[in-house]
């Protein structure tokens, strides 16, 4: 335990308008923290540096799962525990429910919330790649108002987010329209629970006629950011699932794939697996009946 | 003779002496000890791996009269930890050789304080080159240690090995290598320590061996024996972790403790416990092994090679053991062990389950299958020809005396494991499939106890003694950190005495009270320690009827009784016995020939696994223990003991990767050490045959280290017979297997179904 | 110094209690430190290991990973509350007899883990066993006497205790 205490302030305002009017008074000063599970693991290892936390735990004002007629509201005070439970997630976002299994154990989902891992930004945060291939949109808040920006727009760096030092993430909004789609989510972790991704894909398409109609791809690790891979969409859209176009997808996935080699696992394993995964993806695609 | 009579306690699964206070929370652990006016302290560390310390400057915005600062100018003693080889400082005194060495220690009243100032304290060093692995130490150049990096060699030879290779039928090389490997025991290394100029030192904390700390406290504080006193408190797993490493910590923590004149606490967080302390050694091992047209063995030439890190340590002995281990449990004629512990600028390697003969035991029977495959045999079948019986000699030329069931464990593990129909059946399956299986095996011995005249040098004392209150208690050095000492010891004696269960505690783990019945270590509680306190209780009652009156068959009443008139008589009811060796046991340190072992456990080990080759990762999917250890003692204690050691062998095979950079562990967190976890771990499969050892207590063999040397071989032996491709390194992670797997692969086009 | 730390309020084991104290310090070390309940522990410091997992409303978490000040209010069970009026519960019973604790250091947390999952899902299959419990690093056991101590407990689990149960998977 290398952090102290006492180097930081923390305070719990407890409902969302103070906590806005906080950040509206001092932008830049205060980091919002919620879950924990990522902030403490920073202050155990003596690297947390921001002196002045506000806590968004318990805020009920964040932590919601709504369905509309169109699309799913989920609160980013909602805890990946929340996202196991809820029958709705299960049913018709199930990447999102798979995803919400790989985050550490239990003992984290209970604690770890949908808006941290995404503020977070971890190259390898596990919510990420079915967000994007759900092609989910962000809901920040300010005492300014709120915007909605696209996820795949959400991360613009390593570490780094489209929020303005006021702004909170207030929701993620999915779309609730990927029913006929055909969906594949997979981590390659270190091992099977408490893992840190080295490569993630998840993946959601629609076939018309055999021809791929709509793709979306996210990936975890392959980027300094959780990215979508456009141009390897790009390949696939309008093909036929034959041989050569899943040799183009992998061909377009190695070109796109940016890894890095670290303690965890090396580059060019990362490019790899990647491209046996959308093949492994594209193959399950083929002879997968759509859910109903 | 005890070890074949029919038993009433030894044997039955009785609960842990201990589990209730662990299962409510009760158990006092070190860092669960809080004194009055204690203090905390902390460990300034080196950053390079070699160099002369040019300067220590102390920031001058730290009130240092705060702190108490305490350097190897401090030691009142000898400057040495007190091993094999007193070379490792205690506190580095002018110069450093390794990363993380300890140089200067401080102690505050405020643990948080103690961080601002280690980063404080400014070191700087001219470096000098430094030798980060076996081949850069090899070369000579520069020398680290004594006149030519060589920690310890030994040359153990048999028959004539050189005259072999011209009339063999076939000679199959190869070179195989294993990692470091982490205990990763989840109670780090933590030590309070009181001084009084009248008392002396008394340190308390988690560790294995109280009389090898009592040893180097001596030492370092220049005490008499009664002036140190060293108590164990409750330990959170060891695995020969807290063999050596607690000797350090404790001279540390008593340092601090004397200049400060407080009571000083010293508990390592995770990352410095991984940084700072022992691993398992790696080991690179070649085998040139020529056989006859039958596929029996004529010579074995083995050339083992050990990084010991940058002190002695315990790498004599560890060498020791893997060098007694590296042929297997095999007969050849010919046999040229040599092998070589080499100084490199790294933290020193120590003990850990299995000490060597994991890794000789992962090169011989990894070589075993790539023999079957040069010569076209059975691996089953070569290993089959080739075993040790009743009355053959080993690579010592030691005879096996006591019954040897390789054949009966392996027929059973290949009947368990349904050994041949699923070799044909992945065989059948794995082309068409992305997720290739594949069962491995792997036959291995693991010698009980200290390694040739070890036991007797030890020589240790153990007993009994009777408390005016009624209790009876066992009086030995050994701890209890999970293995189950306590209920084993305390069986033993209640089994002997004819008393309960619950009428036998365990005396305080405290140098004060207890006398040196040795090191609880390699695998030799149970068989001799355990012998020891069947002697002493069985001579406890033969004093009890001589002088005080008691009958044949007394009652557990007439017992107490007679332990009161002979209290009243003597003064106290204590019984000893120290360290008796088998009849015939001859050993020479000099030529390595004779009885290496008291005794042997005998195991055949299988793994099935699963190679996914989207991923390129290997999984075991189940697992087969099935070995002969002796009498089991408690058989649930027997069965958590092989299961632990097979988890931990899986993580040495497949995921345990201790990643250096310039001789630190630059991977030294619990998330990026990967040990398996509860969906990691497969089912495991544990099945004892029972041959009664006559000298080990009540017939027991050592059974803590064998289940650490089976899982490796066993499982990239499957892996070899999933994919075709024999792997000669461990840890073998997915980057490994897709490296080596891309390396000769075609691009096959993709199939569609 | 310490006047200026807020009071903050939990439910322990059944008891109110407050403690003054910095809000970010780790509800871990309050419990340890402040509460003298010692039985939940630090292995990792990093919510890797599970061996300081305590129950937090119902739900299990890493006590190094909550900043005390996020537990206010909130009732907080531990190792030490899992025993009712000195008689050992059912988990506590199988490990004892099972084999489920050796070192016993992962043991309180194991034991939270365990009540966790068995009381949202008192029949567990074996891979509902295995992830309830994966967060909870054994080095001792190689989990096989634990997974036969849940069973154990969750076999002879009390009808009524299901009644709490709302939503069990």
């Amino acid at each position: 335990m290398r952090g102290n205490a006492e180097s930081h302030q923390l305070i719990a305002p407890g409902n969302l308008a103070a906590v806005l009017h906080l950040l509206a008074a001092e932008p830049g000063v205060w980091t919002p923290i919620a879950g924990c599970t990522e902030i403490m693991v920073a202050h155990a290892a003596g690297r947390l540096t921001a002196p002045k936390l506000v806590s968004l735990w318990g805020i009920d004002d964040l932590r919601f799962i709504e369905a509309g007629d169109g699309s799913v509201a989920i609160g980013a005070g909602t805890t990946f525990v929340d996202l196991r439970r809820h029958p709705l997630i299960a049913e018709e976002l199930p990447l999102l429910a798979k995803a919400s299994t790989w985050i550490g154990s239990i003992a984290n989902q209970s604690r770890a919330t949908l808006g941290g891992n995404l503020v977070n930004g971890s190259p390898a945060a596990d919510s990420s790649p079915a967000l994007l291939a759900y092609d989910a949109e962000i809901e920040t808040i300010s005492v300014h108002g709120r915007r909605r920006i696209p996820y795949y727009e959400f991360h613009t760096g390593y570490k780094r987010n489209a929020l303005a030092p006021d702004e909170l993430l207030y929701a993620v909004h999915l779309p609730r329209r990927f029913t006929q789609h055909r969906q594949y989510l997979r981590k390659v972790g270190t091992r099977r629970a408490m893992a840190i991704s080295k490569v993630a894909l998840a993946a959601t398409a629609l076939l018309e006629h055999g021809a791929i109609r709509e793709i979306r791809l996210g990936a975890a690790s392959l980027a300094p950011y959780p990215a979508r891979l456009f141009k390897t969409e790009g390949a696939l859209l309008g093909q036929r699932i034959t041989p050569e176009t899943i040799s183009s997808a992998r061909e377009a996935i190695l070109a796109e794939a940016q890894p890095i080699d670290d303690i965890r696992s090396t580059a060019e394993y990362r490019r790899r697996v990647a491209a046996n995964l959308i093949e492994e993806f594209l193959i399950e695609a083929n002879r997968q009946e759509p859910r109903t | 003779m005890s070890s074949t009579a029919t038993t009433r306690i030894v044997g039955a699964s009785v609960p842990r002496k201990e589990g209730v206070d662990k299962l409510v929370g009760r158990a006092v652990y070190v860092d669960d000890v809080v004194r009055e006016g204690m203090w905390h302290g902390a460990t300034v560390r080196s950053t390079i791996p070699r160099g002369i310390i040019r300067s220590i400057a102390f920031d001058p915005r730290i009130d240092w009269s705060e702190f108490t600062v305490v350097t190897a100018a401090d030691v009142p003693g000898k400057n040495h930890i007190q091993l094999i080889v007193a070379d490792q400082p205690c506190l580095a005194d002018g110069r450093v050789n390794h990363c993380d060495e300890p140089i200067l220690l401080l102690a505050h009243p405020d643990r948080h304080k103690l961080l601002e100032a280690v980063d404080a304290v400014k070191i700087e060093y001219d470096p000098l080159p430094a030798v980060l692995s076996i081949e850069e130490s090899e070369k000579q150049d520069p020398i680290i240690l004594g006149e030519d990096n060589i920690i310890k060699s030994f040359l153990l030879e048999k028959g004539d090995v050189d005259s072999a290779w011209t009339t063999a039928a076939r000679i199959v090389e190869g070179e195989y290598r294993t990692g470091a490997q982490e205990h990763l025991y989840i109670e780090n290394n933590g030590i309070i320590a009181e001084w009084s100029a009248d008392n002396g030192l008394t340190v308390w904390g988690s560790l294995q061996c109280p009389y090898y700390v009592h040893k180097t406290l001596k030492s370092v504080f220049d005490l008499p024996d009664e002036k140190v006193r060293v108590i164990q408190t409750e330990t959170g797993g060891a695995f020969g972790g807290k063999e050596d490493y607690p000797s350090t910590l404790a001279s540390h923590a008593g340092l601090l403790a004397m200049k400060s004149g407080h009571v000083v606490k010293m508990i390592y967080d995770r990352m410095e416990d991984l940084a700072a302390t022992t691993k398992r050694h790696p080991s690179r091992i070649r085998h040139r092994t020529a056989l006859d047209k039958n596929g029996k063995l004529l010579a074995m030439d083995v050339d083992l090679a050990t990084d010991g890190g940058a002190y002695s340590t315990l790498s004599t002995t560890v060498l020791s053991r893997a060098t007694l281990h590296s042929c297997g449990p095999y007969v050849c004629p010919n046999i040229r062990v040599t092998s070589r512990a080499w100084a490199t600028n790294t933290v020193p390697y120590g003990a850990f389950r299995g000490f060597g003969a994991p890794q000789a035991i992962f090169a011989i029977e990894r070589h075993l299958d790539e023999i079957a495959a040069a010569i076209d045999i059975d691996p089953i079948e070569l290993r089959r020809r080739n075993f040790l019986h009743r009355g053959d000699q080993n690579a010592t030329e030691q005879v096996m005396r006591e019954p040897v069931i390789l054949d009966q464990l392996l027929d059973r593990a290949l009947a368990e494991s349904d050994y041949y129909a699923k070799r044909e059946r992945y065989a059948r399956e794995n082309s068409t499939s992305a997720v290739k299986r594949g069962i491995g095996i792997a036959a291995f011995y693991h010698g009980s106890g200290f390694t040739g005249s070890g036991e007797l040098y030890l020589n240790s004392l153990a007993g009994v003694d009777v408390t005016p209150d009624n209790k009876v208690r066992v009086l030995v050095s050994n701890t209890e950190f999970g293995q189950g000492t306590n209920t084993i010891l305390t069986q033993i004696a209640a089994e002997a005495l004819g008393l309960e269960f619950s009428d036998v505690a365990m005396a305080p783990a405290d140098t004060a009270y207890i006398p040196n019945s040795g090191p609880t270590v390699a695998s030799r509680t149970s068989m001799v320690v355990g012998r020891l306190i069947e002697r002493a209780s069985l001579q406890l009652l033969a004093m009890l009827r001589e002088h005080a009156g008691l009958g044949e068959h007394g009652s557990r009443e007439e017992f107490f009784a007679a332990c009161e008139r002979y209290r009243a008589a003597q003064g106290k009811v204590e019984s000893l016995c120290r360290y008796e060796a088998p009849p015939g046991i001859y050993w020479d340190d000099k030529t390595y020939h004779g009885e290496a072992y008291g005794a042997y456990a005998w195991a055949i080990y299988v793994a099935q696994v699963a190679v996914d080759t989207v991923t390129y990762s290997a999984e075991v999917e189940d697992f087969w223990a099935v070995q002969e250890v002796g009498r089991v003692l408690h058989p649930i204690l027997a069965k958590g003991q092989i299961e632990g050691g097979v988890a931990q062998g899986i993580g040495y095979a497949l995921y345990e990767k201790v990643v250096l950079q310039n001789g630190h562990m630059a991977n030294n967190q619990m998330t990026n050490y990967i040990m398996p976890t509860a969906e990691d771990v497969p089912p495991i499969h544990v099945i004892f045959e029972e041959i009664p050892f006559r000298y080990g207590g009540y017939g027991a063999k050592g059974i803590g280290e064998l289940p650490h040397d089976g899982p490796a071989p066993a499982i990239v032996n499957a892996i070899r017979d999933a994919i075709g491709v024999g792997f000669n390194a461990i840890p073998l992670l997915p980057e490994d297997l897709f490296t080596q797997l891309e390396a000769h692969k075609h691009v096959e086009e993709p199939v569609l179904p | 110094m310490s006047t200026q730390w807020p009071i903050i309020r939990m439910t322990v084991n059944g008891e109110s209690c407050t403690v003054q104290t910095p809000p970010f310090k780790r509800l871990l070390d309050v419990l340890r430190e402040d509460l003298h309940l010692t039985g939940a522990k630090e292995g990792c410091g990093e919510g890797e290991c599970g061996s300081c997992s305590v129950r937090m409303n119902g739900e299990l978490v890493n006590s190094c990973l909550v900043p005390v000040l996020q537990a206010e209010g909130a009732a907080i069970q531990t190792v030490e509350g899992l025993a009712c009026n000195s008689a050992l519960h059912p988990l506590q019973q199988a490990f004892l007899e099972c084999g489920g604790a050796q070192c016993g250091i992962c043991t309180p947390g194991m034991l939270m883990a365990a009540a966790q999952l068995i009381e949202r899902n008192p029949h567990p299959s074996m891979a509902e066993i295995r992830e309830g419990l994966a967060g909870n690093l054994c080095r001792c056991t190689g989990f096989m006497r634990i997974f036969e101590s849940v069973v154990a407990a969750a076999t002879q689990a009390p009808e009524s205790s299901m009644e709490h149960v709302s939503d069990a998977r």
